[in-house]
């Protein structure tokens, strides 16, 4: 990036001669016609991308209504008829709706272990003054930048000798654990935020320090509560290094961990059809509820690198 | 507030802390006490060795080769995807036309529909996106041949991932792909909160919209610019690097180690060739590389804080 030298970075009136400028007056036709050509090609180098976008899910989408023999064929002609078996294949023999299932119940679990304990801990650091508060945020805040994978050689020894490896909770365990660095973060920061005046209230109310934190602080601190819980949601209900890992047995695979699987097995069965059948409907779920929560899944998710 | 205090931080940090530190910390410290013994994984008996595992990694040709890649990702994933990001995001908040009466500067028109597709890679799992895409790249029945063949491009019929000296390239389209519209919305609402009055003024001293991108908008993106620098090295050279590597190429990382990345290096050595102490020692190596990049960036991207 050649900009990171750019010398004055405000442009500050006559400070900035543009050379090809006359600046003797304004330029109204000019003005305009810049505007229109670079509408034009705004417009244009916009789109392009809108259709690089759309244009691999949609063809996924069309493929998982055709049959083996088309897919390899023609990969762009429409399916002859709707293949509507290809769902129902992937549903029931490719074991689609247990990957569902483990996958709801293991994010459902986590997700809320998540939302409890990070808002505990995030709360606790962002109002009380102890020893030691700086450091365990650090500790905590730290966890973002490290790369998971040096962790997960030895956690995998850790995971298995409490007798958790490929179960259902000592996933969730491992998933909020893995969680809680952005977690508290960001709540610690939306804690901050809150007033201090309505807690204090409570407190000489005669409200104990949990009391005034259920009652009180979780439902001032809802907004970011969804906002985290969104980011979370979709990492968690993505994630898929971890699986890979801690969670080999197959009745208990996740989603992701089940479609790659899946994959790697039609090479040998050749039901190539249901495998796509199996990627739309793990896709459309959550595009649906993307398109649904709009702004609240694009809050969440940017909320945090704006920070 | 000061009536049971510690009991009450003790009770509400003791299982967030607990949990975290048994699960993230102490297996991270352990990693860096297992890169100097011979412990295989696979039984619980090992020894110290000093730095062998370290001198063995310095003469490992397939480390170089994995640092080589993951390098090559963190310095040209982030430089690509926030491009196209800036460039992207500038046109849909500046490249409108002017409308009689309006401001002078404006976006185009279906600016939320643009932002609203472009974001839909971000919230599928990078696995689907990998998978969708290994069936788009194959060279026979493709999508992306398919698609040449259908535009009379019949000799252009690359191998893709099958290519070792363009399988790399690849997947980090791949990896372009599903991370530019995370940017584009993110630089869209910094661009959005830029003051109208600025542009004006830029505009009323004859600055061209080039100008005006480099000398105001991204200035004042700066702060945003670099965190989201930082947060995709990291990604680049993590998690998702090693699932569309994993699940992409042949062998994995493959072909002839063409694409392998040092988080896949470390997977492949724990859990597939029962070296996991020569494991965490490419994971120490990667902890390196990871913080060096982040420390690198920071330093670099330093300058003074704008007020607007």
């Amino acid at each position: 990036m050649t900009t990171t030298e750019s010398p004055a970075p405000l442009p500050a009136g006559p400070g900035t001669p543009v050379a090809k400028t006359d600046a003797s007056g304004p330029r109204p036709r000019t003005a305009k016609k810049e505007g229109g050509v670079l509408n034009v090609f705004s417009h244009g180098v916009l789109i392009i991308w809108a259709v690089m976008v759309v244009l691999p899910l949609l063809w996924a989408v069309m493929t998982s209504f055709k049959d083996d023999s088309s897919i390899f064929g023609s990969p762009w002609s429409l399916p002859d008829r709707l293949h509507f078996d290809n769902w129902s294949r992937a549903w029931t023999q490719a074991s689609m709706g247990d990957y569902f299932l483990n996958t709801i119940l293991v994010v459902a679990g986590s997700l809320t272990g998540t939302l409890v304990l990070g808002s505990m801990a995030a709360y606790v650091l962002a109002r009380f003054d102890f020893p030691g508060n700086r450091f365990i945020y650090f500790l905590f805040v730290g966890g973002m930048s490290f790369p998971i994978m040096l962790a997960l050689v030895p956690l995998f020894y850790v995971v298995n000798n409490m007798g958790l490896l490929n179960t259902i909770h000592g996933l969730i365990l491992v998933y909020i654990a893995y969680s809680l660095p952005f977690t508290v973060f960001f709540l610690t920061a939306f804690f901050r935020t809150l007033p201090t005046s309505v807690a204090e209230a409570a407190f000489v109310d005669g409200a104990s320090h949990s009391r005034t934190f259920f009652q009180i602080m979780l439902p001032m601190a809802k907004p970011g509560l969804i906002s985290v819980g969104i980011f979370n949601f979709l990492g968690q209900w993505n994630q898929y290094m971890l699986p890979t890992v801690l969670n080999t047995d197959p009745d208990k695979k996740v989603l992701t961990q089940g479609l790659v699987q899946l994959a790697v097995s039609q090479g040998y069965k050749g039901d190539w059809s249901g495998l796509f059948a199996g990627l739309v409907m793990a896709m459309l779920p959550v595009l649906a509820a993307y398109i649904v929560f709009q702004r609240q899944v694009v809050a969440g998710l940017t909320a945090g690198a704006l920070k | 507030m000061q009536h049971g205090k510690y009991r009450f931080i003790v009770g509400f940090l003791a299982i967030p802390l607990g949990l975290y530190a048994l699960f993230v910390i102490w297996p991270f410290i352990q990693s860096i006490y297992y890169s100097f013994t011979d412990w295989t994984g696979l039984s619980p008996e090992f020894e110290m060795v000093g730095f062998d595992n370290y001198t063995r990694m310095f003469q490992d040709e397939i480390f170089w080769k994995s640092l080589e890649h993951s390098l090559l990702f963190a310095l040209v994933l982030p430089v690509v995807t926030i491009g196209l990001a800036l460039f992207f995001a500038f046109m849909i908040n500046v490249g409108g036309r002017r409308r009689r009466g309006g401001p002078v500067i404006t976006g185009v028109r279906g600016s939320a529909f643009y932002k609203i597709v472009y974001f839909f890679p971000q919230v599928l799992s990078i696995a689907i996106v990998a998978l969708l895409f290994a069936f788009a790249y194959n060279p026979d029945s493709g999508a992306i041949n398919s698609l040449l063949r259908g535009v009379g491009l019949d000799g252009l019929q690359p191998l893709w991932l099958g290519d070792p000296d363009l399988a790399l390239w690849c997947v980090m389209a791949v990896l372009v792909w599903s991370t530019v519209g995370f940017f584009v919305v993110l630089f869209s609402a910094g661009m959005a909160s830029i003051p109208a009055e600025l542009y004006e003024a830029a505009l009323l001293d004859g600055a061209d919209r080039v100008t005006t991108f480099f000398r105001l908008t991204l200035p004042l993106l700066w702060d945003t610019v670099q965190s989201g620098w930082v947060y995709m090295g990291i990604l680049a050279l993590g998690a998702e690097s090693f699932a569309v590597v994993q699940i992409m190429t042949t062998g994995p990382g493959g072909p002839d180690y063409s694409t392998t990345v040092m988080v896949l290096y470390v997977y492949q050595k724990a859990f597939r060739d029962g070296q996991a102490a020569y494991a965490t020692t490419i994971g120490v190596a990667l902890l390196v590389v990871t913080l060096a990049f982040a420390a690198i960036v920071m330093r670099l991207g330093r300058r003074e804080r704008l007020e607007f």
